[in-house]
């Protein structure tokens, strides 16, 4: 596989052409290939986060400081960050994209994951935080209508980034 | 502090005193998400490498997300200065106890890395170190020993959130 021809490779070019351009977050198996390119390319200048909300603070400093951020995090993360998405992101209108992996989506893995897995998607609707489930076919027009809505709305939109997207 | 330096002062009383003493757009005050001052403050010194970065923190802040202080080091911008004022409590809950009187932070901050770290006990102390705290390159961490209590009569920080962020970007950015 070579970095220029992967999914993840595509999904990061998109990300850039639609303006963002400061990337954090903690890593997942599910979109290991996307932070594998980010730690390799320095043209990224991604910082490896020790926790979720650490993630958001370190993005929120960077869009205070005139760019456009996104957030990586497996949806374990969802939980570390609530307080930190609604006492900051969305009281401060600091808009951030979320991208977050689908562990334990349909009951099917690690028992970790099962009750986040189950409950994600409630619990980003009860956070009022718009989201769209990543699938390759609609992939460019999801991406597109959520930072429209980001820009817009000035608060945090997530992209659920399901198992076999973007390992590769 | 200069007031071109980008200043991000955690939640509490801390900022509410640099609010009502000292308000200037270049100041972002946090009311809430405990514990990520230093990591604003990261990410902003990080993208706004030629401008001075100020993160004043408290002691219950930095212990709350200790690790953030391991990211600082990792990234270690030089524009980078973090100070931190430990009273050992947690001042706008009712001064309870914090652990900062058995784990000094700012011998974690040099462990983790931090280029140069000091601690000052006193206000003539405090301002005879200031000088040379920030006349070198972070990231570095000033510990200043404070007392507890709050002057009576500091009010609260009055702009909305979403207004201190419109004003501190276009101060930042601008």
């Amino acid at each position: 596989m070579t970095g220029a021809q992967s999914d993840s490779q595509r999904f990061l070019d998109l990300l850039e052409q639609h303006g963002f351009n400061f990337f954090t977050g903690v890593p997942c198996s599910l979109f290991d290939g996307v932070t594998r390119i980010l730690d390799r390319d320095p043209k990224y200048g991604y910082i490896s986060a020790v926790r979720e909300d650490s993630a958001l603070g370190l993005a929120a400093g960077a869009y205070l400081g005139g760019r456009q951020p996104v957030v990586f995090m497996q949806n374990s993360g969802l939980g570390v960050s609530v307080n930190a998405l609604v006492s900051l992101n969305q009281i401060y209108d600091i808009p951030t994209l979320l991208v977050v992996s689908w562990r334990g989506q349909g009951g099917q893995d690690a028992p970790e994951h099962l009750i986040m897995g189950d409950v994600m998607e409630d619990f980003l609707r009860l956070l009022k935080i718009p989201y769209a489930l990543l699938e390759p076919a609609t992939l460019e027009r999801d991406v597109d209508a959520l930072t429209r809505t980001m820009r817009d709305t000035r608060k945090p939109v997530a992209l659920v980034v399901p198992k076999g997207t973007l390992q590769q | 502090m200069q007031r071109d330096w980008l200043t991000i002062v955690c939640n509490g009383m801390i900022g509410r005193e640099l609010y009502t003493h000292a308000d200037a757009p270049s100041r972002f005050y946090m009311v809430g998400s405990m514990g990520l001052a230093s990591s604003i403050g990261l990410g902003l010194a990080l993208v706004q490498p030629s401008r001075t970065i100020v993160v004043l923190d408290g002691d219950g802040n930095v212990l709350m997300n200790m690790g953030a202080l391991g990211s600082v080091a990792a990234a270690a911008p030089p524009n980078f200065f973090h100070v931190v004022f430990d009273n050992h409590a947690h001042g706008s809950t009712g001064d309870q106890c914090t652990i900062s009187n058995r784990v000094p932070i700012e011998t974690v901050a040099a462990a983790a890395g931090y280029r140069r770290t000091m601690r000052v006990h006193s206000a003539p102390e405090l301002d005879h170190t200031l000088k040379e705290f920030f006349a070198e390159p972070g990231p570095a961490m000033l510990l200043v020993e404070v007392e507890r209590g709050n002057k009576p009569g500091i009010g609260r920080v009055e702009p909305s959130p979403a207004e201190l962020t419109a004003r501190f970007r276009s101060n930042a950015v601008g």
